[in-house]
């Protein structure tokens, strides 16, 4: 037993390495997209922040934007975390690691988004108890630190502590991973509820100062992420990984479909706030849906109230047990709640600015390379962690059979 | 999971205990890694510019014995001399007792000639390219104050137009500052005499002090700042004027290598109409604070609780 280690990161990398062949493609495509991102990051710490489409008008682009949207998509993964342990449902439970590594992959790109954001990496250290100076707990920011790495480190602890066990044949001791569990769980809204703090505690922002916020954060993400893994587990099936009941699938649709359809009461009851009252704040508003001038972002968040207003049909509906029609829903979710928080709640904080400047953004191309290359290297980290823990549980890869 | 739910995720064959890798597939797969991650890293061999190991280390200024500061002025002047051909002497004024600056703009005379604007960036030794100007004057309908429908980028020649009043806006050097409050790691503070300044060297660039603004006041160096030499201003203070860096935050520091000194800012030197005026709040003979007492003024965005120490007035 205790020769486990060594080899157990051994056959973990051996699993990672060694695929079929579409798996191979899917890796290299996602080494070579991340690679790329790597080129325009490089060019970005050359040149400065100067080659993304950010300016002093609109200083948080597309960076954040994403930032906000994958902080809701780990915060997600506690959807599916308590009816597995809160409410133990068995099926659910068998699956639920998929959606705790999930939670993993989407924390990493928060984090290489947030350091793609600031000006100065070189100085992050600057952030560093002890050796740096930490403005907390007046900073939110520092607060956002806190959660996202305690957050991270929940995960990880849950997710190598099972995976490690299983694989050397040990039973899972409930008492050295269940409380961390329960406490992830209490964790997980908290990681969303700081980000939208992070704006909404802004009084200079009319548009992200309201109430209103960190809820919905946390209706969009309950409705966005767990879509995604009703996507997932499509996918693994697709692929023949292992087979997920459908029952799994029919309770995380009813999550979707409870989660968007508040996400959608609580987007009406701003909207409406802010139109009815007619009030000088609501000028981002009318702004952002195109009644204020032209707008570049009016289109896009059309766009999103639309595919989250069909999707929420299509989950009321009979349609839904369809899994076609499911997986549009789904892709629609998970398209319309990002356009709805990066480019309709992120990017139309800062037009106009706070002196009635209107400035449009638009992210250089340089800046997409980055978003595709972060994206590319969570996926690929996701993969590589599926790939390890879906022949880990299933029994396939276990330490025994490697000495029979 | 039940047995006939088993399946591998790609693995070659289905009862393959082990993967298999042959070791030259490996060491080529490592290589071609290598090189690939060589490659991505390349435009970095072209950065703008490259922080040296004291700049990496250097501590807080707040932190900062008199020694080391002076060791730090010493390597900056010399770095001055050597890019601008320059020679400069970098001072720290400290703020004095019993001072605490406030600014008073009468809006009746500023007839948006934007003088102010480009002293301030001559004195302040910003960036020209790109052009960064800590002040904006705003061209307002008359009737109102609705900053929405003023205009920032009007010609030259719509300055002094009857039709419309005129609002320069800069720092508020605000008594309630949300910028010093939001930043994560204490890069932006509040000086004893009320001016906020910012730590060029220790600012990590996150930007969100400038997210927190409600007067569009701070700017960010996106780009490398771009100065001729003949255009340097060799009186330079550590917190306020010296060279700025890539990826850092700036804004107005009320010129205080010059007001510490006594001097006004260069904003009010500038201004032909004798609109500014800047002084010592705490004074009871000074001027702003007379105007203060005997005008009516008003401050910008009341309602943030910001409690800005520049005032505006419209008098004669």
């Amino acid at each position: 037993m205790n020769t486990g280690s060594p080899r157990f990161f051994s056959d973990l990398a051996k699993t990672v390495l060694v695929g079929n062949r579409t798996y191979t493609i899917w890796m290299l495509a996602l080494i070579a997209v991340s690679m790329l991102g790597l080129n325009a990051f490089s060019r970005q710490l050359a040149h400065g922040l100067y080659t993304t489409g950010m300016g002093d008008e609109v200083s948080w682009g597309l960076y954040i934007s994403n930032f906000a949207f994958l902080v809701g998509m780990a915060a997600a993964a506690v959807m599916m975390v308590i009816p597995a342990y809160v409410f133990k449902d068995e099926e659910i439970h068998k699956v639920v690691i998929f959606t705790e590594l999930w939670a993993v992959a989407a924390l990493i790109m928060c984090l290489l988004f947030v350091t793609a954001d600031i000006g100065r990496p070189d100085r992050l250290w600057h952030m560093f108890p002890v050796i740096g100076v930490f403005n907390w707990p007046m900073s939110m920011l520092t607060w956002d630190v806190l959660v996202l790495n305690g957050y991270l480190f929940l995960n990880l602890y849950v997710c190598g502590y099972v995976l490690y066990k299983k694989y050397t044949g040990q039973k899972l001791v409930a008492r050295h991973y269940v409380p961390i569990v329960f406490l992830a769980i209490a964790w997980a809204p908290l990681i969303h509820t700081i980000t939208a703090f992070l704006f909404q505690g802004l009084g200079a922002r009319p548009f992200w100062h309201s109430g209103l916020i960190a809820p919905r954060f946390l209706a969009s993400a309950f409705s966005a992420g767990p879509a995604f893994i009703i996507l997932v587990f499509k996918i693994m099936e697709h692929f023949k990984c292992c087979t997920i009941h459908e029952k799994v699938i029919a309770k995380i649709r009813v999550i979707v479909t409870v989660s968007l359809l508040v996400n959608l009461l609580l987007f009406g009851s701003e909207l409406f706030t802010e139109l009815y009252s007619g009030s000088e704040h609501s000028i981002h508003l009318s702004f952002l849906l195109g009644f204020h001038g032209e707008s570049v972002l009016a289109p896009w968040i059309w766009s999103a109230v639309v595919l989250n207003i069909i999707a929420a049909i299509i989950l009321l509906l009979p349609v839904r047990e369809n899994p076609r029609f499911l997986n549009v829903a789904c892709v629609m979710i998970v398209v319309g709640i990002w356009v709805e928080k990066g480019l309709g709640f992120v990017i139309s904080g800062f037009i106009p600015t706070p002196l009635g400047d209107f400035v449009q953004y638009q992210p250089s191309l340089n800046e997409l390379t980055v978003c595709f290359g972060i994206f590319a290297f969570g996926l690929l980290i996701y993969t590589a962690l599926l790939k390890i823990a879906v022949p880990i549980i299933n029994g396939q890869l276990c330490h025994r059979k490697n000495h029979n | 999971m039940s047995t006939e739910d088993q399946k591998n995720l790609g693995l070659k064959n289905e009862d393959q205990q082990e993967p298999v890798i042959s070791r030259r597939y490996f060491l080529a797969g490592t290589a071609c890694l290598s090189v690939a991650t060589a490659v991505s890293l390349s435009p970095l061999l072209n950065a703008e510019e490259v922080p040296s190991g004291d700049d990496f280390i250097q501590k807080h200024y707040k932190e900062l014995s008199d020694e080391e500061k002076k060791e730090i002025f010493a390597r900056l002047e010399a770095r001055i001399d050597k890019q601008y051909g320059v020679s400069t002497s970098i001072s720290d004024p400290q703020p004095m007792d019993g001072v605490e600056f406030a600014y008073v703009l009468n809006l009746g005379r500023c007839i948006g000639c934007r003088k102010c604007v480009y002293a301030c960036m001559k004195e302040n030794n910003q960036s020209r390219s790109p052009q960064k100007q800590y002040i904006r004057v705003l061209k307002m309908k008359k009737g109102t104050i609705n900053l929405e429908t003023s205009s920032h980028d009007y010609p030259e020649k719509e300055a002094s137009s009857e039709d419309f009043f005129y609002m320069p806006v800069s720092c508020q050097q605000c008594r309630e500052p949300k910028c010093i409050e939001v930043c994560p790691v204490k890069a932006t503070w509040k000086e004893k005499d009320g001016i906020v300044v910012v730590d060029y060297n220790w600012c990590i660039g996150c930007r969100y002090c400038e997210a927190a603004c409600p007067y569009h006041a701070r700017r960010f160096n996106f780009a490398k700042p771009q100065l001729p030499a003949e255009e340097l201003n060799p009186d330079m203070g550590y917190l306020s004027n010296r060279p700025r860096y890539m990826g850092v935050m700036e804004k107005c520091t009320f010129c205080l290598h010059k007001t510490r000194r006594g001097e006004y800012p260069a904003c009010m030197e500038v201004c032909p109409t004798g609109a500014r005026k800047f002084g010592n709040i705490r004074d009871p003979e000074s001027e702003v604070r007379k105007i203060i007492e005997q005008e009516r003024v008003f401050v910008l965005k009341q309602e943030v609780g910001t409690l800005p120490k520049f005032y505006y007035t419209f008098a004669k």
